[in-house]
């Protein structure tokens, strides 16, 4: 490989009080790679995804974004948590999306997108309201720029969140469930717009129970369960002829 | 149900209102009675007395103590709020201590308090340390005079009060709306000011209102140190001519004026802040 990988995980452990929730997690996820996480519920997927952008500090183990160790600065032999400063500098350029999108009710879609850009990077008004435009005609949105979340679907406000995270022109997207809240028949235009972002060449790592997505979309799967990876490849042989029993078992029951 | 016959629909006949309302009109009447009957009521005393311009600076006095105490109260109280959900466990202890102290004790005994700090501390001084340079000297009762103690007391009352309102709407706002904007490189200052009040204002407004309809009532407190609102101006006419009960009319009539004032007001704030929070009415 010549580029380092996007992300790179070696044991990353992770506990809640007594209760271990990522007991050793092995990723490496490539630029410009679609990785789904698989796994059944509590099995540590959205807590790993998390820990990416250090919404939650590993306990154990190392992280790596971009070549970069997430939450700590090296130098010699000795490693240094950063100042909440420096860790808010180096999630602008790792977008989000949560499973209950987390849009910001008091804006509109496009007082949504322009908010981080402005505030964060700097960008001038005028301009980065041309962008968040832009980006919402993409998401398919574009008459939607002056209404309040309230006032969408959740299909729709997912999308307006997905603008906002590209707004800050990330390197990685980290997706929580895009599709978990949403009515059946609006899960498709979430999924739409999260391919678009594959075929541009978009470093995605998702967290998802649509298997279809997963084995259309995505150049490597992984599955956890227990808080590890318990196998990981290409969709085809993850998901069509899987190895381990865990696994099978997994997706006997959502298949 | 037939089309054919035009049927006539009978309301249900509320005759417990008429009722209700017979007596209550009733009682009233009685009411108003037995007190313009009172030789002490002196409807017309109350006339001459509503407009005097003593009482007018009183009214004038107890709206910019309120006004002063609620802003020099709100911008505290957001100030306590932050430094007790702070991380700093320091900042947490103090901003603890200080709603301890002031929401612990009587307002009026804190009124007094400052009215008398000049027996607690004679001179203020401030100099700098080791060189004798005096910067500045002056006796206390020349310093906090009953406004300047009024208003200390006041706001640093009120303090303890906003803090826990505010830090109760910074709770209320989902910590989704924390972790979305974190995600998009925020920082913590920036979520506060820019995520998390403006959420949390729907919240703290419609109790801050309510603290603010208080705080106009609470000012008449400051008369026992002389604090030139309404209420020493009242005192002082019926000290004098002992016209006692139409004079708290006339204080009574200008209290509840400016208070229905404040709700409309409040009413017109709660409307401004609730936007995006509902389907319908968003401007």
């Amino acid at each position: 490989m010549t580029h380092p990988p996007m992300v790179r995980a070696e044991a990353v452990t992770k506990r809640y009080g007594p209760i271990e929730v990522l007991t050793g997690i092995d990723l490496v996820v490539a630029p410009g790679e679609v990785a789904c996480l698989l796994g059944p519920s509590g099995s540590g997927k959205s807590t790993f995804l998390r820990c990416i952008n250090h919404l939650e500090r590993i306990d154990g183990g190392q992280l790596w974004v971009d070549g970069e160790l997430v939450g700590y600065r090296r130098s010699g032999d000795r490693l240094h948590e950063l100042k909440a400063r420096e860790v808010a500098r180096r999630r602008r350029d790792i977008g989000m999306v949560f499973q209950r999108f987390n849009l910001f009710p008091h804006l509109t879609a496009l007082g949504n997108v322009i908010e981080a850009p402005i505030r964060v990077l700097g960008t001038a008004r005028e301009a980065a309201r041309v962008e968040a435009l832009r980006l919402l005609e993409r998401v398919g949105l574009a008459e939607k720029a002056n209404a309040y979340p309230g006032q969408l679907s959740g299909g729709q406000q997912q999308r307006v969140a997905i603008a906002r995270a590209l707004a800050m022109h990330p390197k990685l997207m980290l997706f929580d469930e895009p599709t978990s809240a949403l009515d059946p028949e609006l899960v498709g235009d979430v999924l739409d717009v999260m391919k678009g972002l594959a075929t541009d060449g978009m470093t995605m790592i998702v967290v998802t129970h649509e298997m279809g997505f997963a084995r259309e979309v995505a150049d490597s799967v992984a599955f956890l369960d227990g808080g590890v990876v318990v196998e990981a490849g290409p969709p085809a042989e993850v998901l069509g002829n899987p190895r381990h029993d865990r696994t099978r078992a997994f997706l006997d029951k959502v298949l | 149900m037939s089309n054919t016959e035009t049927v006539r629909v009978v309301p249900v006949r509320h005759y417990g209102r008429w009722l209700t309302a017979l007596l209550v009109v009733g009682l009233a009447a009685l009411f108003l009675r037995a007190l313009l009957a009172s030789p002490n009521l002196e409807p017309a005393t109350i006339g001459d007395y509503l407009f005097k311009d003593y009482v007018l600076d009183g009214v004038v006095t107890t709206l910019w103590l309120t006004l002063l105490a609620m802003v020099l109260g709100t911008v505290g109280g957001v100030v306590l709020a932050v430094l007790r959900l702070s991380p700093n466990p320091v900042l947490t202890g103090l901003s603890w201590a200080f709603i301890w102290v002031f929401r612990g004790t009587p307002l009026l005994v804190q009124i007094i308090f400052f009215g008398f700090l000049g027996a607690l501390f004679p001179r203020l001084t401030l100099s700098l340390p080791y060189t004798g340079t005096v910067l500045f000297d002056q006796p206390t009762s020349v310093v906090v005079t009953g406004t300047v103690a009024a208003v200390l007391a006041l706001s640093l009352n009120e303090m303890a009060y906003a803090a826990e309102v505010i830090r109760g709407g910074i709770l209320a706002v989902d910590s989704g709306q924390t972790e979305a904007a974190a995600a998009l490189g925020m920082s913590p200052a920036l979520i506060l000011r820019r995520v998390v009040l403006p959420q949390a204002m729907r919240v703290i407004i419609p109790p801050m209102g309510n603290e603010t309809i208080t705080m106009l009532k609470s000012t008449a407190l400051v008369s026992i140190i002389a604090g030139r609102d309404l209420m020493t101006a009242v005192q002082t006419v019926y000290q004098g001519n002992y016209k006692v009960i139409p004079l708290l009319v006339v204080a009574a009539i200008w209290y509840l004026a400016l208070v229905s004032l404040l709700s409309a007001g409040q009413w017109a704030i709660e409307r401004r802040f609730g936007r995006g929070f509902s389907r319908g009415g968003v401007r």
